[in-house]
Parts: C-alpha cells; structure tokens; sequence
C-alpha cells in the first residue's frame, strides 16, 4: 500500500514528522512501520512536548529507589519494605465509553505496579466531571464511577481515597486518574531493562483482539463532534483475568526467572517490545503467527497496535521457560515465547516467515522527536474582590450553600461503591485526608492522597502548582504520615496553544519549587495533553498522589472530633484571602483574582512541627484548611463526628467573612485535650508557629460565637443531600 | 479445629479468611480449586471474590468446579460449611444451601458497615453470641439481596434457620436498614442440620480493632467451642 498524505495524518503524524521518519530508515516506511511509528511518536507514548520540563522535576533523595522512567517509582519505607506507586490517566476512553475507559484504566495502573514485583494494596482516583446540568454528566459519573468500582472490586484491591469534582471545564472531556500503590521487598523489584542475547521474550496473559488499535493515538488528539466514532479505539476490561495475571507473575517472581518485565499497556505489544529493548540497548526479534490471537485473520498491523488488556511481555533466564509455563498453565493463561532479544538493535517483526517491518529502535525511542514548544507566561490578576460591593450575605446561608454544593458534598455516594476493606489492611478510609493502608503484617503503615487544584491552577499556575503540592503534603500530616514522594498526572489542553503550554511550564515549575523546598521528589507519572474538544481546553488540572509513612502504627488519626471540651487550635496565620474560593464561586459565581499565596517555609514548619505533636501523641484529631476555608474544615470535623463545636470570634477581627471562608495556606485545625493546652502551645512557640485558641467542641451544636448555631444533625444532613437526590 | 479454605480463581478474600482463622488459631490450609481432594477439615470455608469472574452468574461456575463435589460430600457428611458473600452465592448455586441472592436493590455494589441482629445463637457458628445481639459487620457485594419461596421461607422461621438479620442500630428490622434489599432483611442463612451457614457480611473483616472492630471475632471463637 502506497502512503499518502491522507494516511500520514489519520494516524495522527505531522508531515515534517514523516520527513523524519524517512531519513532514519533511509527509506519510506510500510504500513505497519508507519502505525508503529505513530504508535510511538504520538505525544501519550513520547512526551515530546512535555519532556524538557519534565526534566526540571526533582526526583532524587535518600528515600528514592527509582524514580521515573519505570513502570512506576519506587520508594523505601524502612526495613526490606519498598513502595511502588504511579498514577495515570484515562480521560479520552473515559468519555466515549465511560465504564470500560475507567475501569481499564484501573487495570492498567495496576499493571504497571504488578510488574516491578509489587503486590498492589490500594487504589486511588481523581475523577473529574463537567456542570452537573450539562446533559451527559450524570451518565459519565455513574458510568466511571461502576468502572472504577467493577474492576478494582473484582480484582480484590481496595480503593480507598480520591476525588470526586465538578466544573464545566469537563463538560465535553472528562477526566479520569487512577492511582495504584503496590508493597515490595526492597531486593525483588523487577524492571523492564532487556538483559542478554538470545533470550526468550514470552507473551503472557490474555490474547489479543483487535479493541484498542490506535488507543494511544486517540488520547493524543483533541476530541470533535466525531469523537463518539471512537469508541472501537476503547479497550475492554477483563479483571477477572488479570486478578489470574497479577497471581501468577507473582509467583513468577518469587524465584529469579525473569530478566526484564513490562506490562502491554498504551500502544501495546509495540511499545512494550520497544521499552524493553531501548533499555537494554539491545534488539528484539518478534514472530507474529505466534501471538495469541482472540480473532481470527489478524495481521501484523493489528497486532502489534492493539490495546487489548491484561497482557505482558517478559524475558526470561535460559532454562527457565518450563517452570514459568507451568505456572501460567496453573491460572489458566497463555505463555507463549514469541521471540528473542538480538544485538542488531532494530525491532524485527517476522510474519509468516518473512520480515514484514524492521526498524532501528533508537528511531522509536530516543530518536523520537522532542518539541520546545513556544509558551506564554501568565500575566497576574490584578483584580481584587471587595466584599462590600457584594450583595450582603448570611454566614449560615453561605456555609449551607458550600456544604450542600456537588464539590462539597459528602461523597459516599461514590466511595460505598468501591470494596475499601478488601485485603483487611484499611486502617483509615475515604473521607479522611488522606487514607491509612497497613503493611501487611507489621506495625506501620502508608498514608495515601491525591488533590487538585484546577481553578488555582487556571488562576495563576505558578501559585497553583505548589498549592496542589503542599495540600497533598498537608494531607498526609494530618494523619500523622511523613510524606515521603510523589506521583502525578498533569492533565492539560492541547500543547500547540501557547498560553496551554504556558500553563503546564508554570503548573510544573510551582511543583518543583514546592517539591524541591519540602524534599518530597516526583517518583512516577504521566502526562496527558489535548484535553479538550473544539479548540477549547479544559482548565490546566495536575493531580498530585503522595504517599507518606507512619513508622509505628498505634491509633489512627484522623479529622472526626473525638469528645467534648477539647480545645481547637488554628494552625497557621489567617489572612483572609478571597478570590478564588469556593465562597465566592458558590455563593456569587464569581472566580476571579489570584489563589492564594504559598509560602512553603510556613508549610514546612508547620507541617514538620505538627508531625511532631503527633508523634508525641497531643492531638485528638487535625485536618487541613482548604477549599472552603476555616468554617467548611470545622464543620466537616463535626459532622464526620456528630459532635459540635463553639468557635469564638477573634479579638482583633478586620472582617469576620474574609476569617471564615478565606482560604489561605498553611494551615490547620487540631482537637487537643484542655490539660494539655499548655504543652502544645510551648512547643508552637517555641518553633515559632502562628497559631490561635479559635474555641472547643460540644455536645450537638456547631456554633460560631453569636453569628451561628446549627444542629451537626441538620449540618449532616444539608451535606449528605446532593447525590442522594442527583 | 482443622479448617481448609478453597480458593476459586477469582477468590479474593482467602487471604482475609486465612489470616482471620489464623489469629483464631485454626490449623488452616488452603485448597485450589482443581484439587480433587479435600485435606482432613472440621470447618470448609468458601470465601469472597468473584469467583471465576463471577461471570455466567455469581458463583455458578464455582458451583460446578471440580472440588466442589468434595465439599459437598463433606457437607452431606456433617462438615461445617462456611459460605461468605461469594462463598454464600456459590453455595446457593451447589444446591447446599437453598434460596438465591439477586442483585442489590439499588443495582449498585455496595461496602458499608452494617448493623445484624444475631437471630439464632444455638448454632456451631453462633453460639458465643447473645441472642438478638446486634453487631456492626461490613458488607461488599453487588448480589446480596436473599430471596427465597414462600415455603422455604416459612422453613427458615419454623426451624429457625435465620441466623443473621440487617438491623438498625437499635436492633430494629426495618427498610431502611436493609442495604440490599434482602427478603425480610435476611443476612445469613443456615441449612436444616445446622451445619451450612451462608451469610453476605465479611466476619473476618471485624477481627481486629486497628481496621475495624472485634464483632466479627466470635463467630470463629464460636467454632472453636
């Protein structure tokens, strides 16, 4: 078949992409050439917009064992116990087939940490929906929603924190991250480098079909009103078979068969083959009559680009092939050896004893193309909000409004449909900060989270990327974790736009500040740009997961107020910063102006000095400010708990809204016992922590001195109505 | 106390069982399913999970496996059977339990802690609880709702084969508090000779106070009396 122009761009390659082409293979490619080239090309398998800032990050410290580039990262808990966490993104399967695209995406991050030798023993997500109004909204959530559920309880692994938000931003591209986190012996990590001449390279797990061709390249193109005609591009999740894939690879790697593994994910057998033989500077023969194949009459083409799921690619040690085959034979899975590694560099596809498609891997890999794309800074707001301009408002009426809004609604709704118990390690739920997992068998524990800031971030990215950082962290402290890295998902709009780009510099390169001041590194994570549709990208939404450690597990701490009479101290300086909140976005629609300033040393002292209150064992329960400022916080202690509290208004008092619902940094509210008032402040004090007595929990009633007094059963209720009655 | 779980592919509780059994100090072995014998056992536990992918239909394919035929020559021999959640559906499916467990009410998986109402305590399963106990126990399944004929029904009342009932917090039958939509707020059941309990909630995911709480605790204590 002749390449035109035509199929050039249909499989989503520039022209001076295809000049490229030609001159590294010193001629013009096949078919099946040209589709694994774009197969490799395409901006979800090459970064290539997003590489020269990728870079900036910091991913070393003493706590890293492999930062990005793998499967996944990999951290050091202390002992012979490492963490291997990555999130990802499947936001364009998720909007054309909303079920299968969240619950394949479950299964591929799964995967990706199942592989370096990790069992996985939580889940997390941060999924994204447009304008409740908006007509498919409400179909997009129930169907990610089930997905997420239907993969991850079927396969046995809880899913036990996440987000759940709204913006009409995600009305026509929704997005959906899921985050998986695996536990593994230091010395058994298992990576994807090629080791070795003429080695085997074994096909395990399901067979492949023909869903998910071009999978990859969809999800590096902006969506149109044609976009419902990609379904066929969306993989089929089966997790049933990869609960068999997860046992057996498992299994597999308790003794020292494997040289190198690598899960089948975006791009599929291509990029798998790819990977592995990149690494290893090495070559890899494939023979594709002897690829399992779920259908009948697929060609080389199909097979190399299907998506299909619950596959992996492995290269196993001489000698070993019986041993493996037997325990792939005991799950009931195919293995297959399907070729062997080369040293003639070049990625050789034979097919029906002939060569179809040889390339130089270096073409797919390194030599790939790396754009610097041009970028624009953002300019800040000048704007500020005056509250007096503002029709006058009632501090309940305003408090009722965020606590009954779809953001800030209580999100059992969601979260009972997803097995948090499974595995028997749970310590702390959703709904918390952040959720407490347990090392199976030991006395410590990891604390999970994963946060947003999308209006932050549209605002003024810079800010809003060290926002997300420092609120994962915060998060993590509060319940007593020592954050110790992370992962992220950078979900941006199309990278050739200027000011996109712009926003995925500065988001990047407040990470960075943030992450660098903190000594919290980047571990894992995935870009995903062309979130939009019709030129209109959605708001520049980076999604942090961190993971921290409680080394000695005793009582879990979390943000339900504990008893009555206790004292509640506000961590941190008030400032009273409005624009950008959920005050004036659900109270006036208004979101203008600059988010909140970090100032990471505050973030620092603060965070570090309430870790040790903690581990002094001082504080009852604690959780940050965020979204929603002081008022929302307090009344989410109560109604977590049933019990009420009575804030008393502060001395030197400017304006008592701007106290309430500013949403300014940094901050947190800790539950004390009253006879230990005196021992908590010392050490505040003494580290130079700005904090204030703000009043003490009580029986049924949340109050704020002569402004306020609810039931925390009404409270309760106005929270829990939302999704009740969506 | 011998116990032997068997773990389908697609089981996912076994390890939670195993663990549970353990801490009770069960002598306990795990046994796959394309076994054809069933080691020495007082006590067979049949786990959660999706067993088989619970595709077909829950538990139907694990109801035929190879090793069930050994389960249900033990059972018919006396054995006492546990069933939970998946182990439950596929012990409907065998035969060895009667009745059947539909999808939830709502149509959508649920994992909650609920509250059951301890109906019968003069079983092998029960009998270190109180009568009418109430105990707080998570559930987490997409097919929980029992249904059942009439005349069976009136069997589970007459010989009092309903060992477990939802229940609000103050041990109240009522709508509301059953989560699935269960026939008369069923949670577990019991064959004639006693020896076969089949319920939805996880006991052995509420034996350790860190996690959850201990309700779950004495039903294997229960076992072991």
């Amino acid at each position: 078949m002749k390449i035109t122009e035509q199929i050039i761009d249909k499989h989503g390659l520039k022209p001076e992409e295809y000049q490229s082409i030609k001159k590294l293979l010193k001629r013009e490619p096949n078919l099946l050439e040209l589709g694994i080239f774009s197969a490799m090309w395409n901006e979800h398998c090459s970064y290539k917009s997003s590489r020269i800032h990728l870079k900036k990050l910091p991913t070393k410290g003493k706590q890293v064992i492999q930062g990005p580039g793998e499967n996944a990262g990999v951290i050091d808990i202390g002992d012979d116990d490492a963490i291997v966490f990555k999130i990802e993104s499947h936001n364009h399967p998720s909007y054309i087939e909303p079920y299968q695209g969240a619950a394949t995406g479950v299964g591929g991050i799964l995967r990706d940490v199942f592989t370096m030798g990790a069992r996985p023993i939580a889940l997390l997500n941060s999924i994204h929906f447009g304008d409740p109004k908006h007509p498919k909204t409400k179909s997009l959530l129930n169907g990610v929603v089930s997905g997420i559920g239907g993969y991850g309880n079927c396969i046995g692994i809880p899913t036990v924190a996440g987000e759940t938000k709204f913006n009409e931003t995600y009305n026509e591209n929704i997005l959906v991250n899921a985050m998986a986190v695996g536990h593994a012996k230091k010395n058994k990590i298992f990576y994807s480098k090629a080791k070795g001449l003429n080695k085997s390279v074994v096909y395990v797990g399901s067979k492949t079909g023909r869903d998910g061709i071009h999978g990859a390249s969809m999800a590096s193109a902006e969506f149109d009103e044609n976009s419902e005609e990609k379904k066929p591009t969306v993989q089929v999740g089966d997790p049933f078979t990869e609960k068999l894939l997860m046992e057996a690879c498992l299994e597999l790697m308790k003794d020292n068969s494997i040289i190198s593994i690598q899960d089948m994910g975006a791009a599929g057998l291509t990029s798998s083959s790819v990977e592995m033989a990149s690494k290893g500077s090495l070559g890899l023969e494939l023979e594709l009559n002897k690829v399992p194949c779920r259908e009948d009459n697929m060609t080389p083409y199909e097979m190399m680009l299907s998506e299909s799921q619950e596959r992996m690619l492995i290269i196993l040690e001489d000698g070993k092939e019986k041993k493996a085959k037997k325990i792939f034979d005991k799950w009931d899975l195919d293995f297959v050896v399907i070729g062997k590694t080369t040293n003639t560099n070049k990625l050789t596809l034979k097919f029906n004893n002939k060569v179809v498609g040889e390339i130089p891997i270096e073409a797919l890999a390194s030599k790939a193309p790396i754009y610097s794309r041009k970028w624009i800074k953002k300019k800040p707001c000048k704007n500020t909000i005056e509250l007096k301009n503002l029709k006058k408002i009632k501090i309940e009426d305003a408090l009722i409004k965020i606590l009954s809004s779809p953001n800030h609604s209580n999100k059992t709704w969601v979260t009972n449909q997803y097995d948090q118990m499974v595995m028997c390690d749970t310590v702390q739920r959703s709904g918390s900060d952040a959720a407490i997992i347990r090392i199976h068998n030991k006395d410590k524990a990891i604390a999970v989270s994963v946060d947003s800031s999308a209006n932050y971030c549209k605002s003024y990215p810079l800010t809003g990327g060290k926002q997300i950082v420092c609120e994962n962290w915060r998060n993590l402290i509060t319940v007593g974790a020592k954050p110790l890295a992370i992962t992220n998902c950078l979900n941006f709009g199309n990278p050739e736009n200027q000011e996109v780009m712009g926003e995925f510099a500065e988001c990047l390169e407040g990470i960075k500040e943030a992450c660098e001041f903190l000594n919290y590194p980047v571990v894992s994570g995935n870009v995903s740009f062309y979130n939009g549709t019709n030129k209109k990208n959605i708001f520049p939404t980076p999604v942090i997961g961190g993971v921290g450690l409680i080394k000695k597990l005793s009582k879990p701490l979390n943000h339900s107020f504990k008893e009555t009479n206790s004292s509640l101290l506000l961590i941190g300086k008030t400032f009273g910063h409005l624009e950008q909140s959920c005050f004036l976005k659900e109270n006036y629609s208004i979101d203008e102006g600059m988010p909140p300033e970090i100032n990471l040393l505050n973030e620092k002292n603060n965070g570090e000095n309430l870790l040790k209150l903690i581990d002094k064992n001082l504080i009852l329960s604690s959780h940050d400010v965020s979204s929603g400022g002081l008022i929302t916080a307090l009344s989410e202690m109560s109604i977590s708990s049933g019990y009420g509290a009575k804030i008393l208004k502060p001395k030197k008092l400017t304006n008592l809204i701007k106290y309430l619902f500013g949403e300014d940094q940094a901050r947190y509210i800790i539950e004390i016992k009253k006879n230990n008032s005196t021992k908590v402040e010392k050490i505040l004090k003494d580290n130079d922590i700005y904090y204030e007595n703000i009043g003490y929990t009580q029986r049924d009633f949340f109050e704020i001195e002569s402004e306020l007094k609810i039931n925390v059963k009404d409270l309760f209720k106005i929270n829990n109505e939302w999704y009740n009655t969506y | 106390m011998k116990s032997s779980v068997i773990v389908f592919p697609g089981s996912n509780c076994d390890r939670d069982i195993a663990v549970a059994l353990e801490k009770m100090q069960f002598k306990n072995q795990m046994v796959w399913h394309k076994d054809t014998k069933l080691p020495k056992s007082d006590l067979i536990v049949i786990p959660g999970g999706f067993s088989y992918g619970d595709y077909l239909r829950s538990g139907a394919i694990a109801g035929k496996s190879l090793i069930i035929d050994e389960v249900i020559k033990a059972a018919n021999s006396g054995c006492l059977v546990l069933g939970i959640c998946n182990g439950f559906q596929i012990l409907t499916e065998t035969g060895l339990l009667k009745g059947t467990l539909l999808r939830n009410k709502n149509l959508k998986f649920i994992n909650k802690d609920v509250q059951i109402k301890t109906l019968n305590n003069e079983t092998k399963f029960t009998n270190k609880y109180k009568k009418d106990q109430i105990l707080k126990i998570n559930i987490a399944h997409n097919e929980g709702n029992f249904f059942t004929d009439t005349k069976h029904l009136d069997e589970l009342k007459k010989e009092n084969l309903i060992a477990f009932k939802y229940c609000d917090e103050n041990g109240n039958e009522n709508q509301e508090a059953n989560p699935n939509g269960s026939l008369e707020n069923i949670a577990g059941i019991l064959n004639a000779k006693k020896n076969i309990l089949g319920m939805m909630p996880h006991p052995e995911r509420m034996v350790d106070d860190i996690i959850s709480n201990e309700d779950g605790i004495n039903l294997f204590s229960s076992l072991l009396n």
